[in-house]
């Protein structure tokens, strides 16, 4: 079962998702970066978006990944609670996500998420389980 | 940050003497208490930023430093492309031109009381904030491109404020070089009615009153009374200049690795100036620059209305605005020669000594009007700037109070609610569009900003003109 938590930074938030798979870990993240919005409990998944991005190596992919996530919900003035990544290569990624349109009060909404940065950036593997890790800009 | 890895000069500036590949020292404008309780990561990322190619005389830290992105929040570097000088998204930002102007009000303290939470309600209804906000303004494709080039310019002609207040922004507000095809047409779908918003986190628009007046003569020359009312608006480019900074993220990333500059954290990914990369982030910063003036002018016009409604006597004038994430070509003397710099000022306020040639005419052999934003608890400052600042820091300061504990411990220590009635108590009214972000923005988060503000007036890099007090507040 996969699982998200936060770490401390002084000005922004650390998000880190785990998971049996680098993919699940990715998506935890994804879920730990919308429950700083909204919380995500409250989020229908009624409409489905797909998701491709690239990136020089897998750490720089968790970061496309969570900002094309931020580009997708702004663009569509969505907010999302589920989150799939289908096929995750060294470079490229594909997978979907879905949501709804943000209802501030339904979702509860908290606070915007500027950008998926590198800074606390790490993706690897401890003790049989899956992690990706970032700093998000608040 | 432990003080024996720096070396003193005075008793309000840190040497980090010249090590391995740094290029230039690195300097810490501080008090020792400021300097102690500064993260070790912001030693790290000053010495980092001090190995990239072309910087000049130092890497900079002002008083409110702390950890950020490859450059540490608060962090000044000047670049010259003759030398291979480059342009580094983790000098700049995602929140690109993220600045505050203040707006006099022509009010008196004992005006405003009594009406103080019909004005906080009308501005919480007028401007719109919060997560996801949009406006009631759309831009079509040939007026968002007017924005990007143009700025406070662009809007001020669509009738959003007077010609005045350009005088009074940063580079009239409009910097030039700005092309927006270098603006990705992602950044352009999020830009969406986003003009004359807020946006949300540490983004405010504070009703204040002039509790003590430093420097009489400088205050007069900014308009300044004792007990006189101001509002200030803090924010910056919304998610256009977000999606400048996640663009360039990826682009400068690849041009580090194609250019092979040596670069310590992955955060600080940069391009020479004098590349098709650098020219083209650059040239995207510029037009999220004038995105982010024109969004504090619409917002202005916003203030204007609401004001206006309930204080149909009051004149709104601008002081002046201010963006504290930018990247700049100016002129600084530099081994006794005026040279052309590209200065990156992160979360840093730039802070023009009284001979500048950029100053409003009102403002020129005074010197610019600098804004410190406090919490909405505590206080803000005005400063001017000075010659002395111009040689010592490149004329920037810093830009706020800073961070001394993180969102999750605030969050743990407050609770929105709670914290709105203590306020109210102190006479201070607040609306906020979310409890959990009023919690994280505890005036007790942040350090304390006169101690902030006392290092940068006796280290010479600005002085202090006046003291702003809040009484009312809107918390995006």
């Amino acid at each position: 079962m996969g699982r998200f938590e936060y770490f401390e930074h002084l000005a922004d938030m650390g998000i880190i998702g785990w998971g049996a798979s680098l993919a699940q870990a990715f998506e935890e993240a994804a879920k730990a970066m919308f429950n700083l919005m909204v919380e995500i409990d409250q989020v229908e998944p009624k409409q489905r978006i797909s998701i491709r991005c690239q990136g020089g190596d897998r750490e720089e992919l968790f970061v496309e990944w969570l900002n094309a996530l931020l580009t997708e919900a702004d663009i569509n003035g969505m907010v999302f609670s589920r989150f799939s990544v289908e096929s995750l290569t060294g470079e490229e990624l594909s997978g979907w996500v879905r949501g709804e349109g943000l209802d501030p009060e339904r979702h509860h909404a908290k606070t915007e998420v500027k950008a998926a940065t590198y800074s606390g950036l790490a993706v690897g593997e401890k003790g049989g389980e899956f992690y990706a890790r970032c700093v998000v800009d608040l | 940050m432990e003080l024996k890895k720096l070396k003193a000069e005075g008793k309000y500036e840190w040497v980090i003497p010249r090590q391995g590949e740094m290029r230039v020292p690195g300097k810490i404008f501080a008090n020792q208490g400021l300097v102690e309780e500064m993260d070790e990561k912001v030693y790290e990322q000053i010495s980092n930023v001090a190995c990239l190619p072309g910087i000049q005389k130092f890497s900079l830290a002002m008083p409110d430093a702390h950890w950020g992105y490859g450059f540490p929040i608060g962090g000044v570097a000047a670049f010259d492309p003759t030398q291979g000088g480059v342009v580094s998204v983790g000098g700049v930002g995602f929140d690109v031109n993220c600045g505050v102007r203040t707006l006099h009000t022509g009010l008196d303290l004992e005006e405003v009381k009594p009406r103080l939470k019909e004005l906080v309600d009308i501005l919480f209804n007028i401007v719109p904030a919060g997560l996801g906000s949009r406006g009631k303004i759309s831009l079509s494709s040939s007026q968002v491109e007017g924005v990007l080039t143009k700025g406070s310019q662009w809007v001020v002609e669509l009738g959003y404020g007077e010609k005045e207040d350009l005088e009074f922004t940063e580079e009239n507000g409009m910097v030039p070089g700005g092309d927006p095809g270098a603006v990705s047409q992602k950044a352009l779908q999020r830009e969406r009615r986003q003009v004359g918003t807020l946006g949300s986190g540490n983004h405010y628009l504070e009703v204040q009153w002039v509790e003590e007046i430093y420097e009489p003569s400088t205050a007069a020359k900014f308009g300044f009374k004792e007990n006189m009312v101001v509002i200030t608006i803090h924010c910056g480019s919304r998610a256009l200049g977000h999606q400048v900074g996640t663009d360039y993220l990826r682009t400068l990333a690849e041009a580090s690795r194609k250019y092979g500059i040596p670069i310590r954290e992955r955060e600080l990914v940069c391009a020479p100036v004098d590349s098709p990369e650098g020219r083209r982030y650059f040239s995207a910063v510029n037009c999220a620059i004038n995105y982010a003036f024109a969004n504090r002018q619409v917002i202005t016009h916003l203030v204007r209305e609401g004001l206006g409604k309930v204080f149909p006597q009051a004149e709104a004038k601008l002081l002046y605005d201010v963006g504290h994430n930018t990247c700049k070509v100016e002129t600084h003397r530099i081994d006794g020669q005026e040279r052309q710099v590209y200065v990156h000022r992160k979360g840093a306020t730039r802070a023009f000594g009284p001979q500048r040639k950029e100053l409003p005419r009102p403002y020129q052999g005074v010197g610019q009007p600098v804004i410190i934003g406090g919490t909405m608890g505590t206080s803000s400052y005005i400063l001017v700037g000075t010659e002395s600042g111009e040689e010592k820091a490149f004329a920037s300061v810093c830009h706020g109070a800073g961070r001394r504990m993180s969102r999750k411990r605030a969050m743990r220590t407050w609770r929105g609610e709670r914290l709105l009635d203590e306020l109210k108590s102190q006479g201070i009214y607040i609306r906020g569009h979310s409890m959990s972000g009023l919690a994280e923005e505890a005036p007790l988060a942040y350090k304390d900003v006169s101690e902030v503000v006392e290092a940068i007036h006796n280290g010479g890099l600005a002085r202090k003109v006046v003291k702003l007090k809040p009484i009312g507040c809107v918390k995006g």
